[in-house]
């Protein structure tokens, strides 16, 4: 049996005091693609910024794994101030400081690591320019290529192709299938549920306050020709499961 | 030739010059994180309430450095902190609050240095005395400027992720308040240098003007910090040179010689035409 990247138990996510989501006990197979399904507002994020430290769990307990601790998040809205007068370079090598440290140099090793993220990313031509000549889908890919280089075990992308055209979208997909070959443990939050069909083989659907973490096969054996809004089928998940 | 030289034979001369080269050197790079963090408002409050510190520091030993400098660093830190604690707690957004703590802070300031001093002191107090500085003053502002550059030496890499992208750092496990701290005092520190050579109204001056202008040609950080750092010696050489030659004050000299540099860059950059960015190609 693989062994757990991440175990939550009894977990309750919320902030301000105001409870989103109870009573999630699950884990995660280490090395799996999972996709965060659920209407709007039914708390994915909340559950996902739980689980990167970002909001402290009202209750219940997290555990992850030792390597797990090298964990990547990357949120819903970039808070990035595209007017800052750094170059797509050094915005990606921001990926590095916690390898690097806050005072060395970049050697050459880092360096090439750098240089392979912005290849992979697509954004090796634009390295030079300001972050703030990048379109939204190019600062996007420079987002991925700084979570590339934080070389984290366990990464949490919230809703990681809003915003973003389909050849972005394939590009960045195929960044995720790159990680997940790699070994690493990836949580998305998603709302084409096509995309989940075909490339995430475990679904976490958040809905009514609950959460249950599912094989997508499984699901897909339940209901296989399943299409339409994704909140009848969270519905219809949830109640199958509970069947 | 030697109306640019003749000036510097005076010794009060050359002590203002070396404060304000100290002043370029430690204060205008802070100022450039300071306007790219959108803070150069918090900045002046802040300089202003040096002022009650310094006053309280004057009350209680005349007219010591240390003990004006010590008020001064602790006043400016306070207001810096309950400023941005308000805003957090409060319904009023940072802005008012600042402009709040900069009025309450400069009514309490000139009211405590009129209870032991002569108008003169306190048109000091304000406008500052960068032709009177002594060699402690000197050593004090020469002392703030090397700890400013070692200072903003280790804050480099957390500061400018921070600046942007201001949740990646503390997302990545970086010391995020501890920067957000150090940098705080980096400000009050030379606005504390900077309060001594040219008083409470015009010490920001130093530190943000020349960003300022820096920010509206550089597209990239370092150029930025050294082209700041230019400006601020070149504008505040050139005040010294106003201040003597028309004899007029100097502190305001040298912040009119700085604004004027702002003022010509702002034309030319207006006229320029505007590069076209590939975000507006493909948005």
């Amino acid at each position: 049996m693989t062994a757990a990247a991440l175990s939550l138990s009894k977990i309750v996510a919320g902030h301000d005091g105001h409870v989103s989501i109870s009573d999630v006990t699950l884990a995660v197979p280490a090395g799996a693609r999972v996709a965060v399904i659920g209407a709007n507002g039914a708390g994915k994020s909340t559950l996902l910024k739980t689980i990167a430290g970002e909001l402290p769990p009202l209750g219940g307990q997290m555990r992850r794994c030792a390597t797990c601790a090298r964990m990547g998040y990357l949120p819903q809205s970039a808070t990035v101030d595209t007017r800052f007068p750094v170059s797509v370079y050094e915005f990606v090598a921001m990926g590095v400081w916690n390898h690097v440290g806050l005072f060395r140099r970049l050697g050459p090793a880092v360096r090439q690591r750098i240089d392979a993220a912005l290849d992979r990313t697509g954004l090796a031509a634009l390295a030079r320019r300001p972050i703030g000549a990048l379109s939204g889908g190019q600062l996007q890919r420079a987002r991925f290529a700084r979570l590339m280089l934080q070389d984290a075990a366990l990464l949490l992308l919230d809703e990681p192709f809003a915003g973003v055209d389909r050849p972005t979208r394939e590009a960045l997909m195929a960044l995720i299938d790159g990680w997940h070959a790699e070994g690493r443990t990836c949580l998305v939050v998603l709302h084409d549920l096509d995309l989940v069909r075909q490339r995430f083989e475990w679904c976490l659907s958040v809905d009514d306050g609950h959460a249950q973490l599912t094989p997508t096969a499984e699901l897909l054996a339940l209901r296989p020709t399943a299409d339409g809004a994704a909140a009848a089928r969270h519905a219809f998940l949830r109640d199958a499961l509970r069947a | 030739m030697s109306w640019l030289l003749d000036p510097f034979d005076f010794a009060f001369m050359r002590g203002a010059l070396a404060a304000c080269v100290a002043l370029s050197l430690g204060a205008a790079p802070v100022g450039v994180f300071m306007l790219l963090r959108r803070m150069s408002l918090m900045g002046d409050a802040i300089s202003h309430a040096i002022l009650p510190g310094a006053a309280l520091g004057y009350l209680a030993a005349g007219l010591s450095l240390g003990a004006m400098t010590l008020g001064g660093v602790a006043a400016g830190v306070l207001v810096a902190l309950a400023a941005g604690l308000v805003a957090r707690r409060s319904a009023l957004r940072e802005d008012a609050s600042l402009a709040a703590f900069y009025l309450i802070s400069l009514a309490i300031g000139v009211l405590l240095v009129s209870l032991k001093s002569r108008n003169i002191d306190l048109l000091h107090v304000l406008f500052g005395s960068v032709l009177s500085l002594d060699r402690d003053a000197l050593l004090l502002i020469a002392g703030i400027a090397t700890a400013s550059l070692f200072g903003l030496a280790a804050l480099y890499r957390p500061l400018v992720i921070e600046c942007a992208d201001p949740d990646y750092l503390r997302q990545a496990g970086g010391p995020g308040a501890l920067v957000h701290l150090g940098f705080l005092l980096l400000a009050v520190l030379n606005l504390v240098a900077g309060f001594h050579a040219l008083g409470t109204l015009m010490a920001v001056g130093i530190m943000v003007l020349p960003a300022a202008s820096a920010r509206l040609l550089c597209e990239r950080l370092d150029s930025m910090l050294a082209l700041a750092v230019g400006n601020a010696l070149a504008g505040s050489i050139g005040g010294l040179l106003l201040s003597y030659h028309l004899d007029v004050p100097a502190g305001p000299a040298v912040v009119l010689s700085l604004g004027l540099i702002y003022v010509v860059v702002l034309a030319f950059t207006a006229l320029r035409p505007r590069p076209i960015l590939t975000s507006e190609v493909t948005a």
